[in-house]
């Protein structure tokens, strides 16, 4: 119940008037009688009962699905939707932010599947595959150090949560791709990234592989990078996660599946874009 | 269903028994977030784990680490960082959805009049805490929630919007860029994304107490929407069912 306020309001309200508004907003609202009271609650109980049981039910049916990859099959659908939304979102031009080269630090080396100490980087050969394995190319890490030189100074993100800004230096996988064109179809969505054994491997998305800023990294901090931190080329992407900066590659093969990715076996999203 | 009390609408001249306190679509809104916010934080820990850096301390001197290893254990915490994720950011879409339409039916229907603190919330609310507290004799006058209530619970979605914006700034840092750089970049976020958590914990252990302090009829009014009229209620109902006298 409004009456229509004088043009001219009191400038304060006393307390006693401000107590009789504050209880007549909380009483504008519907009156029931106790009858209908009485059977609003029965209904409640019995409605709210069914929704706490039907709420446990599905989250139990959640957890005891089919897993897909390690997962429950429903995670692993909205990883999928997750994906698609993002992937919808995505800008190539949208570059993460850089920083200044005195905040970065070099990061400690998290990991160290599928790395072969005694590979020696200067006998180390990258493979080069198109869709059906076929070789395309071996090329040395010169080969790779030909290409346009690029700096960069972003933040690394690790799944774990930590993140570091990291200096890189190294060539556009972009411009590197660039001299396989002629030797693949057109609009393959996919590259895969192993290390020389294929003990740790990743799967990318092209967009992403084609971003101004992911980089085949030979150097951090300017320095070429160590052994634990994937020497002679790794990957570096400000796009994905540290799981998906694969070291010490052995193999690049650009598919037209989606590739096997190590982490996404063991319940991890495929995409994890940034 | 009673066939007389749902082909019957209760005569408008009785003022009636029991006055709605939380209308459906709030009641149904709340009880889904309740669960949802526990997912949220159990998957959210477990992604924690995985990176469990803060602690309360200053240099070397730590008081307080978050956690303790026994904490992760006894609640299967641990290595679970895979899952952690897959549920956290599944159902953290729902808490956003829920979320918004919270705040969007609480505009439209004009129950935000009922949340909002007004300008003596502070006094009221410093006064409610010293009437719980048995330290002065008279509650500040109130309408559906006193001012504690209005500002802990406008408080509280604001944080769950703080939550769904760090969020997400922290899931994707550079196509969200520009909201990373506003909420004072990666790291920041995520020191808020973990203390907004904590305050999450402290409102709730704060809200089950008060609702244990205020007793069934409140809680079930939570419920079922509706709570029977105190006395003095009743009274003042019949008091604005007289004619006020006219302004001069």
């Amino acid at each position: 119940m409004t009456t229509p306020e004088p043009p001219s309001r009191p400038p304060r309200e006393t307390d006693q008037e401000r107590a009789v508004r504050l209880q007549a907003e909380m009483l504008d609202a519907p009156m029931i009688s106790e009858a209908a009271f009485r059977t609003k609650s029965r209904r409640a109980f019995v409605v709210g009962g069914a929704a706490a049981l039907a709420g446990f039910l599905g989250w139990r049916w959640i957890g005891t699905q089919h897993e897909v990859e390690n997962i429950p099959f429903l995670l692993r659908e909205g990883h999928r939707l997750n994906e698609q939304l993002w992937r919808g979102l995505y800008n190539p031009d949208r570059l993460a932010p850089t920083f200044a080269v005195s905040r970065s630090r070099m990061p400690i080396a998290n990991g160290s599947l599928g790395l072969r100490s005694d590979l020696d980087p200067d006998a180390w050969m990258l493979r080069v595959e198109g869709p059906d394995g076929a070789l395309l190319d071996t090329l040395d890490l010169a080969a790779v150090q030909a290409l346009p030189r690029v700096e960069m100074t972003t933040e690394l993100k690790c799944i774990e949560g930590w993140s570091e800004i990291v200096h890189w230096t190294g060539a556009r996988f972009s411009d590197f791709a660039a001299r396989y064109v002629n030797q693949l179809p057109e609009g393959l969505p996919y590259v895969s990234l192993a290390t020389p054994d294929g003990d740790y491997y990743v799967g990318m998305d092209m967009a992403s592989m084609m971003h101004a800023q992911t980089l085949l990294c030979y150097a951090m901090q300017g320095a070429p990078l160590t052994m634990f931190h994937g020497a002679p080329l790794r990957l570096v992407t400000p796009l994905k996660y540290g799981v998906k900066l694969l070291k010490q590659i052995g193999i690049i093969r650009f598919s037209a599946e989606r590739p096997a990715d190590y982490w996404t076996e063991r319940g991890y999203d495929w995409y994890i874009g940034h | 269903m009673t066939p007389s009390a749902s082909n019957e609408p209760p005569p408008p001249a009785e003022p009636g028994r029991a006055v709605q306190k939380h209308p459906r679509a709030v009641r149904w809104m709340h009880w889904v977030n309740f669960p949802l916010l526990a997912v949220m934080i159990w998957s959210g820990l477990r992604i924690y784990w995985a990176d469990d850096v803060y602690r309360i301390g200053w240099g070397g001197w730590t008081l307080f680490a978050f956690f303790p290893d026994g904490f992760y254990e006894v609640l299967d915490l641990n290595r679970h960082l895979a899952r952690g994720m897959a549920y956290h950011y599944f159902f953290g879409w729902l808490f956003t959805i829920n979320g918004i339409l919270y705040v969007g039916y609480t505009v439209v229907s004009g129950e935000w009049r009922h949340l909002c603190p007004d300008r003596h919330a502070l006094r009221d609310a410093w006064h409610t805490a010293l009437h719980d507290l048995h330290l002065r004799k008279t509650p500040p006058p109130q309408g559906r929630y006193n001012a504690a209530q209005r500002l802990t619970y406008v408080g509280i979605i604001i944080m769950g919007a703080g939550s769904v914006l760090t969020g997400l700034a922290i899931y994707k840092p550079t196509q969200l860029a520009w909201l990373v750089t506003l909420l004072g970049g990666y790291t920041f976020a995520r020191t808020i994304h973990f203390v907004l958590t904590l305050l999450y914990v402290a409102f709730f252990v704060v809200h089950l107490a008060q609702v244990v302090r205020a007793g069934w009829s409140n809680f079930w009014g939570m419920v079922m929407g509706y709570e029977r009229l105190k006395p003095d209620e009743a009274a003042g109902l019949a008091d604005s069912d007289t004619e006020p006298p006219e302004a001069p």
